[in-house]
C-alpha cells in the first residue's frame, strides 16, 4: 500500500497546483472599449464625453454583456427592466445573486477587482454607496438626466445617485385580518396577535430597519433618536403581536405573515401578483409614521464591461426605465422632472399608495447613530 | 499510524530498505498535510488575520488591533454568543438523554427489522436539516401551521418562533444522528456483563450505573461533542424560521457581513467566527482526554 502512496502525493500536489493556477486565471483580458475619438468608456464622464449616446451603444453593444449584482425580479419591476434593456439594446444581462445584499456587492467589487467577473453595476443602500464612494470604488459618471436628480439624492462628483425609492407601508390580508390597521397605533391591538412581521432583521435588511425608523416616528422619536421605535418593537413583542417569521413572497402567500411592515413598492407588488390566487393584499402608507429612502445606482470603476455599465444607467435614467419602476410601484427619482416634462406614466402614478407631504431624509449622520442603536438594541427588543 | 507500523517490524538484517520504507512512509502523510493546510490553514490564516484587523470606513486603511474581538464580546453579539451555547447545549443534553434510550431499545429487540428500519431512518433524518426542515415545521406547526389551527395550539401559547421551538426542530434531527452514534457503543456491551452483574445480585440501576454508563461514558461524550457541534454550527434552519428572534452566533455573522444596514462590519463577523473556533476547540479540550482514557474498555 505504502509503495503507492508516493505517486499519490504527486497526483495531489498536481491538482492543489492546477487548482491555485486555475483559480488565477480570472483575470481580465485586456480589451479597452473606445468611443468615437478614441476615448475610452472606462473612463467616460458622461454620454457627451465619449461622443454622444449612439456612440456609447455602439461599444455595448460591442461588450455584449452587462454583469449585474443583486437585482431581484420580483424586487421594484427589476424583471422588466432586464428584459427590457436585453431587448431595446441586445445586451445579456447576467445577474449573479439575486437577492444579495449591498456589503454582498461591495464584497464582489473588492474581492475580485481586476477580473472579468467583477459585478458592472451596483444597486446601493445609500450609506453603502457613501462607503464604495469613498473607499474610490466607482466610477465619476453622469447619466444625461443627472441635473434633473434633485439636489441631496445625488453625490457631488457623480459616483452615484438615487433611483427609486418608497414609503415603509404596511400590507395586510384583508381575507384573515378582519380590520385591517393603517397605523401603528393599531398594530399592538391585541385582535392582531402573532399577526405583525418585518421584512427581515434590522440589523441586516433596510427594508426592517426603515420599519423602525418609521415606528419610531411614530412614537415620539425622531431622525435623531430611534430607541422609540425599538420601543415600540418591544411592546409588540411582549403583547405577542410580533411574529419573527421574516416576510417574503412565500410567506405572505401561505398567510404566515398576514400583516406585513414592508416597502410600499414590495407590498403593492405582492397585492398584483397574488390578487389571482384569491389573495386580497390591502397596502397603507401609516400616517403616524412616515417613512421614505430611495436606493442608488453606481458603476464599478473598473467595471468589465464599461460602456455597458454606462449605457445601463442611462436606461434606468431615461423615461422608459424611470416608468418601468413606477409600473413596479416604486417611486423613480425623476417623477418631479419627468411630470413636469409630461413623460411620466400618469396611470401608474395614479396606483401608488397615498401619501400626504413631502418625504424627508435622516442625514448620514443620524442614520449611522441609529444604525449603531439598533445593532446593540435589537436582539433584546425581539428575543426571548 | 502508517510510520508506527513500520517502525514496529522487526528486521535488522534489511535496514537500508526498511528506512527506505520509512521514508516512504513518512512522505505517504504529505498529500493529507498538503490537503489540511490548503483547506484548512489558509482560511483559518485569514479568518485570524481578518479578525485581528481593522479597516477605516471612510478611508479604507487597514491597522491592526483587538477592536474586532472585543466587539464580538460585547452586547448584542455577546448575547447571541451566550445563545448558541444554550441552545446547543440544551439540544444536545435533551437530545443524548432521549436517544440513547431508544438505541438501546432498538439494540435489545429481538427483531431484526426494527434495527434495521430504525437505523436507515436515523441515517436519513440525520441529515435532514436547513432550510426544507424548517420549512416543514413552519408548514405544521407554525403560524398558519396544519397542527396548530387543528389543534388550537395558538391560544396555548405555542409559539414554534421561540428558543424552545428551536430546541424541538433541532431535536428533529439531533436525536437520530445521537442514535447513529452511540449504536455501535451499545453494541459493545457484552451480554456477558449483565449476567455476570445479575448473577451477583446487582440489580439493572446498580448494573448501569457500575458497569454500563461508565464503559458507555466516552461514546456519550463523544456524541454530545458531536451533537453540540451540529447545533452550534446550525444555521439554515434557524435563519429562515427564527430571523431574529433567537440570538445566535452564526446568525449574527450572517447579519455582519452580508448586510444592507450596517456598513464595514465584516472583520467583526471574522472575529465571532474565531469565537466560534475557540469555543468548539473548548469542548473538544474536555472530550479528548476522556475519550482516550476510556478508549481501553471498548476495544
Amino acid at each position: 500500500m505504502t509503495v503507492f502512496q508516493p505517486r499519490t502525493a504527486v497526483l495531489t500536489g498536481g491538482l492543489v497546483v492546477a487548482a491555485l493556477a486555475l483559480s488565477a486565471c480570472g483575470a481580465a483580458p485586456d480589451k479597452a472599449s473606445t468611443g468615437a475619438d478614441g476615448k475610452s468608456a472606462a473612463s467616460a464622464t458622461s454620454a457627451a464625453d465619449f461622443g454622444g449616446l449612439d456612440a456609447l451603444v455602439k461599444a455595448a453593444k460591442k461588450e455584449g454583456t452587462l454583469h449585474a449584482i443583486a437585482l431581484p425580479r420580483d424586487w421594484a419591476n427589476y424583471g422588466a427592466l432586464i428584459d427590457g434593456f436585453q431587448k431595446k439594446y441586445g445586451i445579456k444581462v447576467e445577474v449573479e445573486n439575486p437577492d444579495g445584499s449591498s456589503q454582498d456587492e461591495i464584497n464582489a467589487v473588492t474581492s475580485r477587482k481586476g477580473q472579468d467577473r467583477a459585478p458592472d453595476v451596483l444597486d446601493l443602500g445609500t450609506s453603502f454607496a457613501l462607503s464604495a464612494a469613498q473607499q474610490g470604488l466607482l466610477a465619476s459618471y453622469e447619466v444625461t438626466a443627472y441635473d434633473d436628480i434633485p439636489e441631496g439624492q445625488k453625490d457631488a462628483q457623480a459616483r452615484w445617485y438615487n433611483d427609486y425609492g418608497g414609503y415603509i407601508s404596511i400590507g395586510c390580508d384583508d381575507k384573515r385580518v378582519k380590520t385591517c390597521p393603517t397605523s401603528f397605533k393599531d398594530l399592538l391591538k391585541p385582535e392582531y396577535k402573532g399577526q405583525v412581521a418585518l421584512n427581515g432583521n434590522p440589523t441586516k435588511a433596510a427594508a426592517a430597519f426603515a420599519g423602525v425608523y418609521a415606528a419610531s416616528l411614530a412614537n415620539g422619536g425622531s431622525f435623531d433618536d430611534i430607541q422609540p421605535g425599538l420601543d415600540f418593537f418591544a411592546r409588540l413583542k411582549k403583547n405577542g403581536n410580533y411574529t419573527p417569521v421574516e416576510s417574503t413572497p412565500a410567506t405572505v402567500e401561505k398567510g404566515e405573515t398576514p400583516i406585513t411592515i414592508d416597502w410600499d413598492y414590495l407590498n403593492a407588488g405582492y397585492a398584483d401578483e397574488f390578487k389571482s390566487k384569491g389573495l386580497d393584499w390591502k397596502v397603507v402608507v401609516p400616517d403616524d409614521g412616515m417613512f421614505s429612502q430611495y436606493y442608488s445606482q453606481a458603476i464599478n470603476k473598473d467595471a468589465p464591461h464599461p460602456a455597458a455599465a454606462r449605457l445601463w444607467q442611462e436606461y434606468l435614467y431615461g423615461a422608459e426605465g424611470q416608468n418601468l419602476w413606477l409600473q413596479g410601484y416604486a417611486r423613480p427619482v425623476l417623477m418631479p422632472a419627468m411630470e413636469k416634462a409630461g413623460t411620466l406614466d400618469k396611470d401608474a402614478a395614479a396606483k401608488l399608495p397615498e401619501v400626504s407631504g413631502t418625504p424627508a431624509f435622516p442625514s448620514e449622520d443620524q442614520q449611522n447613530k441609529a444604525k449603531t442603536v439598533v445593532a446593540q438594541g435589537w436582539g433584546k427588543a425581539v428575543s426571548g | 499510524m502508517t510510520v508506527a507500523l513500520t517502525e514496529a517490524e522487526p528486521a535488522p538484517a534489511a535496514a537500508p530498505r526498511q528506512r527506505r520504507r520509512r521514508a516512504t512512509g513518512r512522505l505517504a502523510v504529505l498529500p493529507l498535510l498538503a490537503f489540511t493546510g490548503v483547506a484548512f490553514g489558509i482560511p483559518a490564516l485569514a479568518m485570524l488575520n481578518g479578525a485581528l484587523t481593522v479597516k477605516d470606513p471612510a478611508t479604507g486603511a487597514t491597522s491592526y488591533s483587538t477592536a474586532n474581538l472585543s466587539a464580538s464580546l460585547h452586547g448584542a453579539y455577546l448575547t447571541a454568543l451566550i445563545g448558541s451555547v444554550k441552545l446547543s447545549a440544551v439540544s444536545a443534553v435533551l437530545a443524548a438523554a432521549l436517544g440513547l434510550p431508544l438505541a438501546q431499545t432498538v439494540v435489545t429487540s429481538r427483531f431484526r427489522a426494527l434495527r434495521e428500519a430504525v437505523l436507515t431512518a436515523a441515517g436519513v433524518l440525520a441529515n435532514f436539516g436547513g432550510v426544507p426542515l424548517a420549512f416543514a415545521f413552519v408548514a405544521t406547526l407554525g403560524n398558519s401551521g396544519v397542527l396548530t389551527r387543528r389543534l388550537g395550539l395558538a391560544d396555548k401559547g405555542w409559539n414554534l418562533y421561540s428558543f424552545w421551538g428551536l430546541v424541538i426542530v433541532y431535536l428533529y434531527f439531533l436525536i437520530p444522528l445521537m442514535v447513529l452514534t452511540i449504536t455501535p457503543a451499545l453494541d459493545g456491551l457484552r451480554t456477558q456483563w449483565r449476567e455476570a452483574a445479575r448473577n451477583n445480585g446487582a440489580t439493572a440501576f446498580q448494573y448501569w450505573r457500575h458497569v454500563a454508563l461508565p464503559v458507555l461514558l466516552p461514546s456519550l461524550l463523544g456524541g454530545l461533542v458531536l451533537l453540540f457541534g451540529s447545533a452550534f454550527a446550525a444555521y439554515a434552519t434557524a435563519a429562515a424560521m427564527v430571523g431574529s428572534a433567537v440570538p445566535l452566533v452564526t446568525l449574527q455573522i450572517a447579519d455582519a457581513i452580508s448586510g444592507n444596514v450596517l456598513v464595514g462590519q465584516e472583520n467583526v463577523a471574522l472575529a465571532l467566527s474565531l469565537d466560534m473556533v475557540l469555543v468548539a476547540g473548548l469542548v473538544m479540550a474536555v472530550y479528548l482526554p476522556l475519550q482516550r482514557r476510556s478508549a481501553r474498555w471498548l476495544a
